[in-house]
């Protein structure tokens, strides 16, 4: 049943069937962009999809937007090599999703416009609030970009068998092409409908690899369970936690920071919490993340069946030498159990997986700076034509882009797996203190609301540029040179009380008592929709 | 397209006096407590259930070990507990919110938006 060596190379070796499948994803989805881009004219329509969107289908775009090919790949691959601790990755991911629903998915609708700016600065000194918003979630967005085009390096070789530097370069530029194009011409609806094929595929896939994988065990998960551990270099080790992270006290409580920074950064990812402007009401925005929150979940179960289904069937060690490494984990399983056709299928959904959160995320930049900078701080005050701000938006996209798909390529081959960790820990330690203290707590004020952005912000990339990511280790990012103070890989356990800590003292430090008739307007807004941007008719 | 219906607009609508109003509703203060009550001791018991889970993971690896049915062990049925946890609360806040919230914030933003001409036009 295993695949032996000279087959792995083959598996490596079919471009024309990976690339068939994904040419016919690329294809309907331009048609549907199409489609969009004749119904999306005005500035509702280019950033939030004329909030037309029900319930399943913002699920199903949630999804689409949040997994990404790091985590399609990434943690079936992580369990075939780290075992359970992958798992334990995959929980990290999925438990703030709750947290999410229950205090912020509807007051964010309810109060806001389209941008996560549009929330913070609502009862602040507008401006200064806004731009510094817009910069974190620039920056977030950002790293995440690069670390996502970087990935389409990594998957060009494995896919296609690009393996030059100008090749894989070729492959990131052709990726950011396409992205800009369902943003630029799409915007936010044919943005969201890429959104919703890549998740429908994505789970229609992890079900079909999940169950095939089961069926061969007699639907019997113990069987699949020690198959794995007798098929691992690791043995029943596989099954328990601590194989990646239980090597001392340091990367024991670095596992920590890191299991803390993923559930609360997860609540506080501006691209995502840009989807629940594309409902009419707060009331679907309720029951999309409910959709979400069912999808994410059986995402992560499948990944447990799959991870360890592929350790059954192809064997740890297979999986670890393969071209790719761990991410090829649920690859090779597609192509042990289905051959080539299996394999090009799953193929196209890890691409259908970049495209759909590339564009997510740029989408938020453009709205960062077509919403939050251009109509409401450099014309802050003056009547803003709509069709500038859907201008000044794209190019906005544009600019992001362009900086993205260079990034991508200088970063190829690095090992910048960290960037999206980083990306976590800004959503957590900035964004995520502000939110609930603007929602929450009365007192919170401009000054507030700036320290803990700003603090949060500076503190996590301080940490992560002296930390052993980047120097000090083999591993680390520029390997040779020491220059690290801070021991830990992920600052979140520090970063993040930081940032809460920075927006208290802000606030308690300056004289502003903030004005309780806007805390009032806030709260009865975010509590009852009354006032609440409707969506446009059609 | 609703203009003074935006959300973010520095100026507040022609009426100001709505939100006053509508917060000193005794609705008002009941919609704020019901979803206090439901949420809060959702909210810690996610939490908590997440830290423990993550704690044990990382410090009681030989208890997670331990075989349950077969080779399932603590480790995965306490993952799985989190996926399921989640799935339960989420479908108990629907359920909630449609009984004992939206009456209360639908009947609010009615009263509001009858009362007051203009403030959403």
């Amino acid at each position: 049943m295993s695949v032996t060596a000279a087959e792995t190379t083959q598996v490596a070796m079919d471009p024309v069937a990976n690339l068939a499948v994904s040419g016919v994803f690329i294809a309907v989805t331009l048609v549907l962009i199409i489609w969009a881009s004749k119904r999306s004219k005005t500035s509702t329509g280019f950033y939030a999809g004329d909030r037309s969107f029900g319930a399943a289908q913002n699920g199903l775009a949630i999804t689409g937007d949040f997994v990404s090919a790091a985590a399609f790949l990434g943690i079936a691959g992580a369990m075939a090599v780290n075992g359970y601790d992958g798992f334990i990755y995959a929980i990290g991911f999925f438990a703030g999703w709750l947290l999410t629903m229950l205090l912020i998915a509807e007051r964010l609708r309810n109060i806001g416009k389209y941008t996560l700016a549009d929330v913070l600065s609502f009862r602040m000194n507008q401006r200064p609030v806004r731009v510094a918003a817009a910069t974190s979630s620039l920056v977030i967005t950002y790293l995440y970009l690069v670390a996502q085009m970087a990935g389409v390096g990594t998957l060009a070789a494995v896919l296609l068998g690009v393996r030059s530097q100008v090749g894989q370069a070729i492959a990131i530029a052709i990726v950011g092409g396409l992205m800009l194009l369902y943003v630029v011409v799409g915007g936010m609806r044919g943005t969201t409908l890429t959104q919703i094929i890549k998740a429908a595929m994505m789970m229609s896939v992890g079900i079909i690899l999940a169950v095939w994988v089961l069926a061969l065990f007699g639907f019997n998960l113990s069987a699949l369970l020690g198959a794995a551990a007798d098929n691992s270099p690791h043995g029943d080790a596989l099954l328990a936690p601590g194989l990646a992270y239980g090597v001392s006290s340091l990367t024991q409580i670095d596992f920590l920071s890191l299991s803390l920074a993923l559930v609360l950064g997860s609540i506080g990812l501006p691209h995502i919490l840009m989807r629940y402007y594309t409902v009419p009401t707060a009331k679907v925005a309720r029951k999309s993340v409910a959709w979400a929150i069912w999808l994410i979940g059986t995402f992560s179960i499948l990944s447990l069946v799959i991870g360890y289904g592929a350790v059954a069937m192809v064997g740890g060690d297979t999986i670890a030498a393969a071209p790719g490494g761990a991410n090829s984990a649920a690859l090779l399983l597609a192509f042990d159990l289905g051959g080539v056709p299996f394999l090009a299928i799953v193929s196209a959904v890890a691409l259908a997986t970049v495209l759909a959160v590339v564009a997510g995320l740029t989408i938020t930049a453009a709205a960062a700076f077509g919403h939050d900078i251009y109509a409401n701080v450099i014309r802050a005050g003056k009547p803003t034509d709509d069709r500038t701000e859907v201008r000044a938006g794209k190019v906005g996209a544009i600019i992001i882009g362009v900086l993205a798909i260079f990034g991508g390529i200088l970063a190829t081959g690095q090992n910048i797996a960290f960037l999206v960790a980083l990306g976590y820990v800004v959503a957590a330690s900035a964004n995520l203190p502000t939110m609930l203290y603007t929602l929450f707590w009365k007192r919170f004020n401009t000054a507030g609301s700036l320290w803990a952005i700003y603090g949060g912000l500076t503190t996590s990339v301080v940490l992560i540029v002296f930390s052993p990511t980047v120097s000090g280790l083999p591993t680390s990012m520029i390997p040779g040179v020491d220059f690290h103070w801070f021991p830990l890989n992920n600052p979140g356990l520090i970063s993040i009380p930081a940032g809460f800590l920075f927006g208290f003292l802000g606030t308690v430090l300056s004289k502003d008592r903030g004005e309780s008739a806007r805390f009032v307007e806030q709260e009865v807004r975010g509590l009852t929709g009354i006032g609440a941007a409707k969506a446009t008719d059609h | 397209m609703s203009h003074t219906a935006d959300g973010v607009s520095a100026t507040p609508g022609p009426d100001t006096g709505v939100w006053e109003r509508t917060a000193s509703q005794p609705q008002y203060s009941q919609l704020k407590s019901r979803y206090r009550r439901f949420v809060l001791p959702i909210v810690l018991t996610t939490l908590v259930w997440y830290f423990v889970y993550v704690l044990l993971g990382t410090y009681a690896r030989e208890f997670m070990a331990t075989p349950v049915f077969g080779n399932i062990n603590v480790a995965i049925i306490l993952g799985l507990s989190q996926v399921v946890l989640s799935f339960v609360f989420a479908t108990l806040y629907i359920r909630y919110a449609n009984r004992r919230l939206d009456p209360l914030s639908d009947a609010l933003r009615e009263n509001a938006e009858a009362t007051s001409v203009g403030a959403d036009s």
